[in-house]
């Protein structure tokens, strides 16, 4: 691949590498918590993404003002959007799986997975 | 033998994602290329809408019923996580003590950050149709401000300027000014969430239509399911402590 087609492709590949990066911390994880910020990193691995397909060389930020008219080109507004929703849920996400991570340390004194894999009666 | 087989299944699993990935990639137009067909919709409708920030346009316009349910699952995890923080049998509240030792240096950036803090989050709200901004990120702002007090040793302070019952009402009624806006403009054109109010000139902080409401809607629940969120959580650090019993007498003594 030439140099012109790797930048081409290299924000995407970013991307990908912090999803499955979290992803192995999730798999290797030997606590509860720190599996949950693994599952927020991989998250932020879509934002990357989606703020890398709306990227333009050269491009404003979406908000019409003195420097930004109508024709001006703008980076994509609709993924910026896509990427405030993709935050906000992944907010809700975690917070429910810290109570839940509260609720098994209560539970079971402990928040390493391998000591959880007893279902409880 | 079974961490082996789970070592195993990652690598397999990443490996074989990491390609499928590659090749989709490799379909995909080029990084920072000038083709992006929902970009110049989404901005001509946001000029046609005199709505200055176009990805507030989109949010609260364009994707205004979204927008609605990724609200609705905000306020259905605060929900949540408020069920799953409430304090068990063996739990009871206590009041948590003042006088926590706090560096006087953060004690005076806290009061010096609080009100800009707050300032900055209201006017990020209020502003979110014309500059970057909007309800979700001013509301984590202003609930942030909120919060300092806690950072600056003020926990007792920040209990009473947070009424967690008050903040459950504003939490939901700003799910019920966005669904009734949304609503009215049913009721008036025949299409849910139909931009209803005249748009005014682009650029002026009345402009924009149902944005800046809606706008200001999802503020506040955002700030009240912070508020509620962190007001469950800093509880259960902070305000409820386990009655020692038999059982875990050895726990209690060792923590």
């Amino acid at each position: 691949m030439s140099a012109a087609g790797f930048a081409h492709y290299y924000p995407y590949g970013v991307a990908g590498a912090i999803v499955l990066l979290g992803v192995i911390g999730i798999a290797i994880s030997r606590d509860l918590v720190h599996a949950v910020v693994c599952l927020s990193v991989c998250q932020s691995g879509t934002y990357v993404f989606l703020l890398a397909v709306g990227y333009q060389y050269g491009g404003l930020a979406p908000i019409f003002g003195a420097t930004v008219h109508r024709s001006t080109p703008v980076v994509d507004p609709v993924v910026q959007a896509l990427s405030l929703t993709d935050i906000v849920v992944s907010a809700a996400v975690t917070s429910m799986l810290l109570a839940l991570v509260i609720q098994i340390a209560k539970r079971r004194r402990t928040v390493d997975p391998d000591e959880l894999r007893s279902l409880e009666g | 033998m079974i961490h082996r087989v789970r070592m195993i299944m990652l690598v397999v699993g990443v490996l074989g994602t990491a390609v499928v990935f590659g090749a989709a990639v490799a379909g995909m137009p080029g990084f920072g290329g000038d083709q992006h067909p929902y970009r110049d919709l989404a901005v001509a409708a946001a000029f046609q809408r005199a709505t200055a920030n176009v990805v507030s346009s989109i949010n609260f316009d364009q994707r205004a019923l979204d927008t609605f349910g990724e609200e609705t699952i905000l306020v259905a995890s605060v929900a949540g996580v408020a069920a799953l923080l409430r304090p068990v049998r063996s739990e009871r509240r206590r009041r948590v003590r003042p006088g926590v030792p706090v560096l006087e240096s953060t004690r005076l950036l806290t009061v010096i950050f609080f009100p800009i803090t707050v300032l900055v989050g209201i006017d990020v709200v209020a502003h979110g149709a014309i500059t970057p901004g909007g309800g979700f990120q001013g509301g984590v702002v202003l609930a942030t401000g909120l919060h300092l007090l806690y950072v600056g040793g003020r926990y007792r302070l920040l209990e009473r300027m947070r009424p967690v019952r008050f903040f459950e009402i504003t939490e939901g009624a700003g799910l019920v000014i966005f669904i009734a806006i949304g609503l009215a403009g049913l009721a008036l054109t025949g299409e849910l969430f139909r931009n209803v109010i005249p748009y005014g000139d682009l650029g002026q902080l009345v402009s924009s239509g149902t944005v800046v409401l809606l706008s200001c809607a999802v503020g506040m629940a955002v700030v009240s399911s912070v508020v509620v969120l962190l007001a469950g959580f800093l509880d259960q650090a902070l305000a409820l402590v386990e009655v020692p019993d038999a059982d875990h007498s050895d726990d209690e003594a060792a923590r």
